[in-house]
């Protein structure tokens, strides 16, 4: 377990920002986690007519702003307590303020709602060394969509200041179970917003929900139920809640894994015998296996970007191992040689570097793998880690563990080791995927 | 002549060990108990005119000789889908009892403990189920009698999280259906 030293800035930006999104969250900042790029959000300011509602009585924007930056372990945040002036406009900005506080950048904004209705809100970005504004848009959206706002403009910052795409307006999908330690079980598949906040139940079920999975367009989920009695697969239309059981083979049905192109699902069946790969296309039904080694569990595909080749797992060694095998010829190339127990691997964007289920010394860690050097290295440090899942531009992962013998969801920084606990009210919570990139807003990007 | 015909069965006898997941590849060093299951005759028991049902009358199902609950639940060792030989012995009873009673089946299910990742479980409680399933075919029941299921990791006897608990949860467990 690495130190959980809470630094003073960072653990006052989680108490202001969790004053305002109304949850908790534990932090865990690694050892050699020092030096990361300062940024400040300062309050953002109103503009609205006196007997207009103010749109930010309801959402701190700088504050989920704020906080989506400081989860990514790339930032550290100026606590608002500490700043010396509140600029809401370019005008008000006293760079002199925010060099003594030792900032790299400087984020202001303000909101006010327009006469349809709708709220606006414009930011913006400085460079507080060179005194320059970096980046500056307005966003226009419904009142119900501030939350998305924020997000947006965190995702905009992220991605002036790192080069990379933000991904702080996606969602998570992940099984909540209630009364986990009892007979009577309730089992909710939810959807959230990347920071845990606004989740809801799309499918409830007194028996086994597993295996959750996006498809690219973020509005359709497949996942495992239980509720004919044995497992089946569903696919279920995020928007009408309409669901279709696409696969109900003899024996089990499980891992199922869109496409990236969406067309095909990649899952293993065990209808001839025992668990093999198939990809089911969804449009002709046509079903298509993959593997064929009668005395192995295969299982756990995932598809690399180019939707050419599926990774999965198979004990074809005599213990689980990660595969890989091309769609065309269909030859099987093993891609995991340390430990004896590697397990539904999933590959970052680039395509280069593999995450998995790994047992070392009789405990289950999340590892990273350099497919190209090989190298190897253990990601998490708790006991019974499951279920990796990547943001998609390959910066975070979340993925479930063991708290006090409750399940739990955390998520890493790949790079630097940054970790945070997602908070949950009650229940177990495992089997997290996050979503692909998502446009919510209307407005477009 | 005799010795061909004893090296062709233990063949079968190995072949018949390794598809009922005793041991899931050849490289694995670690020797196996064999597993005499197939061919084994179980002992003969006298055939009574009109035997009575082999349930008692709590609906346990019982030994038809000697009248006592007969197991149910069958476990396992970690990762591994191996009858034990105490089990088999057990399910030769059932076995038995299937055969004398072509009206009833049985609905198997595998389950796993907590460890190792949920996909992989829904499928060694599969590998599981299914060796409990292959010894009753083995032993004279009709596949038809048959039926079973795995649930993975997802439906423990024991919500702990230690090894109490972990092997309570390995196991496959039978119930009867007229």
């Amino acid at each position: 377990m690495n130190a959980q030293k809470l630094s003073r800035s960072m653990c006052l930006a989680a108490v202001v920002i969790a004053a305002t999104a109304a949850q908790a969250l534990e932090i865990v900042i690694p050892e050699g986690w020092d030096s990361p790029t300062n940024v400040a959000v300062a309050p953002f300011g109103g503009a609205m007519p006196p007997d207009e509602p103010d749109p930010m009585a309801s959402v701190d924007l700088a504050g989920i702003v704020a906080f989506d930056l400081t989860r990514s372990g790339q930032f550290s945040l100026l606590p608002s307590d500490n700043m010396l002036s509140y600029p809401t406009a370019p005008d008000q900005v006293y760079f002199r303020d925010w060099r003594i506080l030792d900032m790299d950048y400087l984020v202001i904004g303000r909101a006010w709602t327009e006469a349809s209705g709708a709220v606006s809100v414009v930011y913006h970005l400085f460079d507080v060394n060179s005194e320059r504004e970096v980046a500056s848009s307005r966003i226009t959206a419904s009142p119900e969509e501030l939350r998305d706002i924020a997000h947006r403009i965190a995702d905009e910052v992220y991605e002036h200041i790192t080069g990379i795409r933000g991904a702080f307006s996606t969602k998570l999908l992940y099984v909540l179970v209630e009364d986990a330690a009892t007979n009577s079980p309730t089992f909710h598949l939810k959807v959230a917003d990347a920071d845990g906040a606004r989740s809801r139940t799309v499918f409830q079920s007194r028996d086994p929900l597993l295996s959750p999975s996006w498809a690219p367009d973020a509005l359709r989920i497949a996942y495992v139920s239980f509720e004919t009695g044995r497992s089946t697969i569903v696919v279920q239309n995020l928007a009408t809640g309409e669901r279709e059981h696409v696969a109900a083979y003899p024996g089990i049905n499980g891992a199922p894994e869109f496409s990236p192109d969406g067309t095909k699902l990649a899952m293993s069946l065990s209808r001839d015998g025992n668990a093999e790969i198939y990809t089911l296309d969804l449009a002709s039904r046509e079903l298509r296996r993959i593997t064929r080694w009668p005395t192995a569990i295969d299982t756990e595909p995932s598809w690399t970007a180019d939707g050419m080749s599926l990774i999965f797992t198979s004990d074809r060694p005599g213990k689980p191992q990660i595969y890989r095998i091309g769609l065309e010829r269909l030859l099987p190339e093993r891609l995991t040689w340390e430990g004896d127990y590697n397990a539904r691997a999933r590959l970052l964007p680039n395509g280069r570097h593999l995450v998995y289920v790994h047992r070392r010394e009789r405990v289950y860690h999340i590892a990273w793998q350099d497919l190209e050097r090989g190298t190897v290295r253990v990601l998490t440090q708790t006991s019974l880690d499951e279920s990796p899942s990547l943001s998609p531009n390959g910066a975070m992962m979340i993925y479930a563990t063991q708290d006090l013998g409750r399940g739990i969801l955390a998520v890493v920084s790949i790079d630097n080791g940054f970790r945070y606990l997602l908070p949950e009210a009650a229940g177990d919570v495992r089997e997290p995927a996050w979503s692909p990139f998502i446009d919510v807003l209307s407005g477009g990007r | 002549m005799i010795r061909q015909l004893f090296s062709a069965l233990s063949v079968l006898v190995l072949a018949g060990a390794v598809l009922s997941g005793c041991q899931s590849a050849p490289p694995e060093p670690e020797p196996e108990p064999e597993v005499v299951t197939p061919v084994v005759k179980p002992t003969p028991r006298p055939k009574e005119p009109e035997p009575e049902p082999p349930f008692n009358e709590r609906g346990e199902v019982v030994d038809p000789v000697t009248r006592k609950p007969l197991s149910t639940i069958f476990y396992f060792e970690y990762d591994q889908a191996r009858l034990a030989q105490d089990d088999i012995r057990v399910l030769a009873v059932h076995a038995q009892i299937l055969r004398d009673y072509r009206n009833y089946s049985v609905q198997i299910e595998g389950h796993c403990d907590e460890r190792g990742t949920r996909e992989y479980n829904l499928a060694l409680g599969e590998r599981r189920w299914q060796a409990v399933r292959r010894y009753l075919i083995s032993a004279g029941v009709r596949s038809t009698q048959i039926e079973g299921t795995s649930f993975g990791e997802e439906r423990p006897v024991d919500p702990g999280h230690d090894e109490s608990a972990w092997s309570k949860n390995r196991r496959a467990a039978m119930i009867y259906r007229q």
